[in-house]
C-alpha cells in the first residue's frame, strides 16, 4: 500500500487535474466532477489509514529541505480537516449533480443554467485543491497562495448565480478578501525578516517576543479575521452566502470559512502559543461573544431562510473564537478537541442546512420563512434534514456540537472563567430560538399550495439528510477522530522537530 | 539615512495610500487600483527585506515570493475587473456601497 506522502500529493494534484479537464472538456464536466469527489474521498481514506498506522509525517516537496523548500506536514488536525472537506465535499457534489440536472431540465432560461453547470465544476474542484493544499502545507507563504486560490474560486462561485445581488456580493467579497490577503502577505514578510524561515514548525521553535513579531502577527491575524468574518468584520458574509446557488452556499458556509479559522487555530494554538499574552486571547474571545450575540440576533430578525442560515454561520463562528482563550487556559487536550469537534459538526450541519434550504427554495419558488408552512407535506426528507441540522447546531445531546460545547463548558468552569461557559449556553438558547422559528413554520400542517410542482431528485434530499445525520451522530463517533488528533500532536512539540525526516 | 529604510518607508506610504483609497473611494475601479497599490507597497517592503543588516549576499527567497505574489495579484485584478463588468452589466450601476447616489454618477452604459 502506498504511503501517506503519496496520498497527500494525490489530494492536491487530482482535484487540480480534474478541474482543468472539466474546464477543457466542458461536456464531460458533470462526469469529471463527481469522479474527482469520489477519488478524493478514496485518497483521504488512504491517507487516514496510513497515518493511523505510521503516525505524523513531514514530506519535503521535490526533495528540497527545510530552509528553502516547502514542506507538507501531515498530522492529526490536518487529517481531520481533510476528512471534513472530503465528506462534506462529496455530499455537496452529489447534491450539485441533482441540482444542475433539475434546473437545466425544467427551467426556461436553459442557456444560463447550462453555463452555470459548465463553470461550477472547474471552480469547485479548483477550490477543493486550494483547501487540500492549505491543510497540508506547513509553509506560511505557500498557505498564502492556497488561500488566494481558495478565495478567487469562492468569489467566482458566488458570482455564478448571475443575480445582480449575488454579483455585487461577490465583488464586495473579493475586495474584502484582497485586503485580507494583503495584510496576511505583509505579516508573512515581517515574520520572514525576523526569522528567515516560513515553516510553521520551525517558527514555533524560533519565536521570541519582539516588536517586529507583534506587528507581523497582528497583520497575519487581521487578514485571517477578515477572511473568517469574525463579528465586526462579518459584513460581507451574509449577502455572499445567502445569494449564491444552493451548493455554493453549502461550500462557502461549511468549508471555506473554516480554512482561515484553521490557520488561526494553528498560529494561536500551536506556533505562537508560548509568546502570545493571555490578553490577546481574551480579546478574540470577546469578539467571538459579540459574534454569537449579534449573529443570533440578526438571524432571529431575518425574513428569508438563506439569510437566516448565513447569520447563523456568523454566530457559530463566534463559538470557535470563544474556544481560543479556553485553549490557552487549559493545558490538556480537552479544549483543542472541543474546537475541532465544533468545526467538524458545524461543517456537516451548515452544509446540510443550506442544501435542504436549496431544495425548499426550488420547490416553493421562494424562501420567505413566513410562507413556508406546509412544505413538509411535499418535501418531508428535506424538512427533516433542516430540522435535524438545526438541532445539531443548537447542541442537542448526541450531536458533535453538544460534545464540543460540553467540553468547553467543563474547561471554562474548571479554569474559573465561567463567563465563557455562560456565553456558550446563551448562544445555544438563541440558536434554539432561530431554529425553532423556521421549524415551527416547516413542520406545521397546512395543505400545500405551490406554484412550481417540479420533483426534487432524491439524491438532493438524501445527501442533505445524510450530512445532517452525520452531524448528529458525531458525538457518538467522536472517539476515533479525537484519537487521530492526539496522535498527531507531538509533531508540534519543539523536541519533535529533530526526528522529522 | 539608510537606503533600505527609505524603501521600507516608501512601501509603507504606498500601503497607506492604497488602504485609504480602498476604503474611501466609491468607484470599484478606483478600489481595484488602490488594492494594487497596496500590494506594490507590500512587495517593496518584502524586496527591501532581502538584504538583511550586515549581509553581503542578497537573499533570493523574497524575490521568489514577490514573483509569485505578482502572478497572484495579476490574476486577482483580472477576476476583479471581470466582476466589475458583470455588476455594471446587470445593475447599470457603477457604485458599490452608496446606493442612494446613483444620480450623481449617472448611468454610464445605458
Amino acid at each position: 500500500m502506498a504511503d501517506a506522502a503519496f496520498w497527500a500529493i494525490c489530494l492536491v494534484v487530482a482535484p487540480l487535474f480534474f478541474a482543468i479537464s472539466s474546464f477543457v472538456r466542458g461536456g464531460l464536466a458533470h462526469v469529471f466532477g463527481p469522479l474527482a469527489a469520489w477519488l478524493n474521498a478514496l485518497a483521504v481514506l488512504g491517507l487516514t489509514v496510513s497515518f493511523a498506522r505510521s503516525g505524523p509525517l513531514r514530506y519535503a516537496i521535490g526533495g528540497w529541505q527545510l530552509p528553502l523548500g516547502i514542506n507538507f506536514r501531515i498530522d492529526g488536525l490536518c487529517v481531520l480537516m481533510l476528512a471534513m472537506t472530503a465528506v462534506t465535499g462529496l455530499a455537496v457534489s452529489m447534491y450539485a449533480l441533482g441540482y444542475f440536472s433539475l434546473r437545466i431540465g425544467s427551467a426556461r432560461q436553459m442557456s444560463r443554467h447550462e453555463q452555470q453547470r459548465l463553470f461550477f465544476w472547474p471552480l469547485w474542484l479548483l477550490l477543493w485543491a486550494g483547501l487540500n493544499g492549505l491543510y497540508l502545507s506547513s509553509d506560511l507563504f505557500n498557505i498564502y497562495v492556497t488561500l488566494e486560490i481558495t478565495g478567487l474560486a469562492a468569489v467566482s462561485l458566488t458570482a455564478l448565480s448571475g443575480k445582480p445581488a449575488a454579483r455585487l456580493a461577490a465583488l464586495r467579497y473579493l475586495l474584502v478578501s484582497l485586503l485580507g490577503s494583503c495584510s496576511y502577505l505583509l505579516g508573512v514578510a515581517l515574520l520572514y525578516r525576523c526569522y528567515g524561515i516560513l515553516d510553521m514548525a520551525a517558527l514555533s521553535r524560533l519565536v521570541s517576543p519582539g516588536p517586529l513579531l507583534w506587528c507581523g502577527l497582528a497583520l497575519l491575524t487581521a487578514g485571517l479575521l477578515l477572511k473568517t468574518a469574525l463579528f465586526p468584520l462579518h459584513f460581507w458574509l451574509p449577502p455572499a452566502h445567502a445569494n449564491a446557488l444552493a451548493p455554493v452556499s453549502a461550500i462557502l458556509s461549511g468549508l471555506v470559512v473554516k480554512a482561515s479559522f484553521y490557520l488561526l487555530l494553528r498560529l494561536w494554538g500551536e506556533v505562537f502559543a508560548q509568546v502570545l499574552p493571555p490578553a490577546a486571547y481574551v480579546l478574540l474571545g470577546a469578539l467571538g461573544c459579540g459574534a454569537v450575540l449579534w449573529g443570533a440576533a440578526q438571524a432571529l430578525l431575518q425574513k428569508r431562510l438563506k439569510m437566516l442560515i448565513a447569520y447563523s454561520t456568523v454566530a457559530q463562528l463566534g463559538y470557535l473564537f470563544i474556544a481560543l482563550p479556553l485553549i490557552r487556559l487549559d493545558p490538556g487536550p480537552a479544549a483543542r478537541q472541543a474546537v475541532v469537534l465544533l468545526i467538524l459538526s458545524h461543517a456537516c450541519a451548515k452544509s446540510a442546512m443550506f442544501m435542504a434550504a436549496g431544495s425548499i427554495f426550488l420547490k416553493a419558488g421562494h424562501d420567505r420563512i413566513a410562507d413556508l408552512a406546509g412544505i413538509k407535506e411535499v418535501l418531508p426528507v428535506s424538512s427533516f434534514a433542516f430540522v435535524l441540522a438545526g438541532v445539531s447546531l443548537m447542541g442537542f445531546p448526541p450531536s458533535g456540537g453538544f460534545v464540543g460545547k460540553w467540553l468547553l463548558l467543563g474547561v471554562s468552569l474548571a479554569g474559573g472563567q465561567w463567563w465563557w461557559g455562560m456565553m456558550l449556553v446563551t448562544g445555544s438558547l438563541l440558536a434554539a430560538g432561530y431554529v425553532y422559528r423556521v421549524a415551527s413554520r416547516l413542520l406545521v400542517f397546512k395543505a400545500p399550495f405551490f406554484s412550481r410542482r417540479q420533483a426534487i431528485p432524491p439524491v438532493m434530499e438524501w445527501s442533505a439528510v445524510l450530512l445532517a445525520v452525520l452531524a448528529m451522530l458525531l458525538g457518538l463517533l467522536a472517539g476515533s477522530p479525537l484519537e487521530l488528533l492526539a496522535a498527531g500532536n507531538q509533531v508540534f512539540s519543539p523536541a519533535g522537530l529533530e526526528v522529522l525526516r | 539615512m539608510n537606503t533600505l529604510l527609505f524603501y521600507d518607508f516608501s512601501g509603507l506610504a504606498l500601503l497607506a495610500i492604497g488602504l485609504h483609497g480602498l476604503i474611501r473611494s466609491s468607484h470599484p475601479l478606483r478600489k481595484i487600483l488602490a488594492a494594487n497599490l497596496m500590494t506594490s507597497g507590500v512587495f517593496l517592503i518584502m524586496i527591501s527585506g532581502a538584504r538583511g543588516t550586515g549581509q553581503t549576499m542578497i537573499d533570493p527567497v523574497p524575490h521568489a515570493m514577490v514573483l509569485t505574489g505578482i502572478v497572484v495579484s495579476v490574476s486577482t485584478t483580472a477576476v476583479a475587473l471581470v466582476l466589475v463588468c458583470l455588476v455594471q452589466e446587470t445593475t447599470n450601476r457603477a457604485l458599490l456601497w452608496q446606493k442612494r447616489k446613483r444620480e450623481k454618477w449617472g448611468r454610464t452604459d445605458g
